[in-house]
């Protein structure tokens, strides 16, 4: 990492605490306007609990639409979230520095987004405890054997797990604010959080093993939690499209795809907003989009594969499927948007170091990305349902209705308020990290060159 | 009987002088459990000649994870067996899904054992800061002495001999 500034202690507090312990003028109207989208869509589902599910897209054969495509898409962008942060932790990467805590935070609340568009999705959420073991009374408890409680077992392993993780990892900056924030309740407040933490070396050594050793065990629940999900369609032997041996690698490495992309917005969002630019710099963006042209061409061989030993079969329904994905509108428009938009599109503009150093031109390809992804998504799972088969009863189509719409659109207000939220409370990039940073950064001279280096100490 | 601590300042630039003042503690008959260091940022270890602190941070993911994997394996098997429904002809303890589920069970267990374990291996929460001066988050170093109330003017000589601009007082309960 070349490109540096190099900034006092104080310097650094003031910028990553503006604003926690200021309100830039943005931030109200953007919460008022991210609260009237999630009212809206509580309203969708409120009617939608009143009514029923019929108030929705959803009905034979196609049961599962807008929300489980969400669903899917959400906990993917959960993955790159914690799995970016572990491995530039594991790895000791210099430019991780600025990056972990939002990557850390944005998988809290997509994970939480994902959870709820699993509520809305079943027709009597009152039952949902169902997965849990708890009906000790009645002696029915749930089936073991199913897909459906693998995951919630899963997914709630991670949002605990990596609430967790962020919450150790935030205690000194908590620290920092405490000793910062005015008023009366404030330093109380953020005194409680930070559990009186003082910085001394052995706090210090905990901090820096809770990193490393935090990350060795998210990673393996990051690894099972799209695993698990990709089984909820691989382990239905009746859906061409879906039972296949690839799909748990496939997904992880799409999620992998479409979070580390959401990182990159998120990146050149806090540029825009907070004036971050002395912290994210374009190295910053460059070292992710390097980092995307790998996942990317990674997940684009997991899609061939899947394609290619799909069609190599030649049988007869696969191969229907297939050509109801890519020939019939209007999934063939659909297929046509998901592949420019998650591959053919931002890859080629990766590979230019001009687009990787620009945030702007990041932030666009990495929207087109996610786009991408989600379209992919819901690819795999409607066509698969609605595809005619001979001697069906009902052969229905899928239609979104305008209440999954703005359900769905309250997911990405919900996602995007919860990172506003956050960043209000506490600092959305690590501020003891950055310090660290710049304690270890020191020039050396090379020959007739001086050239920044880091020092490193391995904990 | 109450302790109560003393704290010297230094500034960011005086990081030797802090040194010095944790070697002078230590010279004048202070434990090393008497004195210690604050900062604001992670320093390397050793920077102020600060022992290495001893822990047992290890021991915790692997209890979690016994006690994950035990909880994961009476869940899937006891509820299995307390409800025996077949379902798609699929033995009643059916070893893959169990496995999927002790596997998560384990992992929860080892992360929450784990955080428990950072928190409380770091000697948190801690009721009573002491002496502290907020100024360290700015990148001020500070020497804190928790001692009894008789050796706390002797630890501030020292402090100040040793170039501490602020001195700080403090009790704790222990």
């Amino acid at each position: 990492m070349q490109d540096h500034v190099q900034l006092s202690q104080t310097k650094i507090n003031d910028d990553l605490l503006a604003g926690v312990l200021g309100m830039p003028k943005w931030w109200l109207p953007s919460v008022v306007v991210l609260v009237l989208i999630i009212f809206t869509g509580l309203g969708a589902y409120g009617y939608e609990l009143n009514k029923g599910l019929g108030v929705s897209g959803l009905n034979r054969p196609v049961f599962w639409g807008f929300y489980i495509t969400n669903f899917v898409f959400w906990i993917g962008i959960s993955h790159a979230g914690i799995m970016i942060s572990a491995i530039l932790r594991l790895t000791q990467a210099e430019w991780r520095r600025p990056v972990t805590r939002a990557a850390e935070v944005m998988t809290i609340f997509a994970l939480m987004a994902a959870l709820s568009n699993i509520m809305f999705h079943v027709g009597r959420p009152w039952r949902l405890f169902w997965v849990y073991p708890y009906d000790f009374s009645r002696g029915i408890f749930m089936n073991i054997r199913s897909p459906f409680v693998w995951d919630p077992s899963a997914v709630m392993t991670y949002l605990i797990g990596s609430s967790l993780f962020v919450y150790v990892a935030l205690i000194p900056d908590i620290a920092i604010v405490r000793d910062k924030a005015t008023g009366k309740f404030a330093p109380k407040i953020y005194g409680v959080l930070c559990l009186g933490w003082r910085g001394t070396p052995r706090q210090w050594r905990l901090q820096a093993i809770a990193g490393i050793l935090l990350s060795a065990l998210v990673l393996p629940v990051f690894v099972s939690v799209h695993s698990i999900v990709s089984w909820d369609f691989a382990v239905a032997i009746g859906v061409e499209g879906w039972h296949s041996t690839i799909f748990a690698p496939y997904f992880i490495i799409g999620a992998i795809h479409s979070g580390v992309s959401a990182v990159a917005m998120i990146m050149a969002l806090a540029i825009w907003l907070w004036k971050l630019e002395n912290y994210l710099r374009p190295d910053h963006f460059d070292a992710i989009g390097r980092l995307l042209i790998v996942v990317a061409v990674t997940w684009f061989f997991f899609f061939f594969v899947e394609w290619i030993f799909a069609l190599y079969t030649l049988e007869g329904p696969e191969l229907a499927l297939r050509e109801f994905q890519v020939f019939q509108a209007p999934n063939m428009w659909l297929f046509l948007g998901f592949l420019l938009t998650a591959f053919f599109i931002p890859v080629p503009m990766w590979m230019f170091k001009r687009v990787r150093r620009s945030p702007m031109l990041m932030f666009f390809s990495t929207i087109l990305v996610n786009v991408g992804m989600w379209l992919e998504r819901f690819l795999i799972i409607i066509p698969g349902l609605a595809r005619r088969q001979p001697l069906s009863f009902d052969w229905g189509t899928y239609n979104p209705s305008i209440v999954e719409i703005l359900i769905v659109l309250e997911t990405f207000a919900f996602v995007a308020l919860g990172m506003l939220l956050f960043a209000k409370f506490f600092p959305i990039i690590p501020i003891f990290d950055m310090k660290e940073g710049m304690e270890v950064r020191e020039e050396i001279k090379i020959g007739r060159r001086i050239v920044p280096a880091s020092i490193r100490e391995t904990p | 009987m109450a302790k109560r601590s003393v704290l010297g300042l230094f500034t960011e630039d005086q990081v030797d002088e802090a040194g010095d003042a944790m070697e002078a503690l230590a010279s004048a008959g202070y434990t090393t459990n008497e004195y210690e260091v604050l900062t604001g940022t992670p320093y390397p270890e050793g920077t102020f000649g600060e022992a290495e602190p001893k822990h047992k941070l290890f021991r915790w993911p692997l209890t979690g994870a016994a006690c994950g994997f035990i909880v994961g394996l009476l869940l899937t098997a006891g509820s299995q067996l307390a409800f025996p429904l077949v379902t798609g002809g699929k033995p009643i303890l059916s070893i893959p899904p169990m496995a999927i589920i002790m596997y998560e069970g384990t992992m929860l267990g080892a992360i929450t054992f784990t955080i428990v374990g950072i928190i409380l291996e770091s000697r948190l929460p801690r009721m009573f800061m002491g002496a502290y001066d907020k100024r360290i988050s700015d990148g001020y170093i500070g020497v804190t002495v928790t001692t009894e109330e008789d050796r706390i003017p002797k630890a501030e000589e020292v402090l100040k001999q040793a170039g501490a601009g602020d001195i700080t007082h403090g009790w704790e309960s222990n």
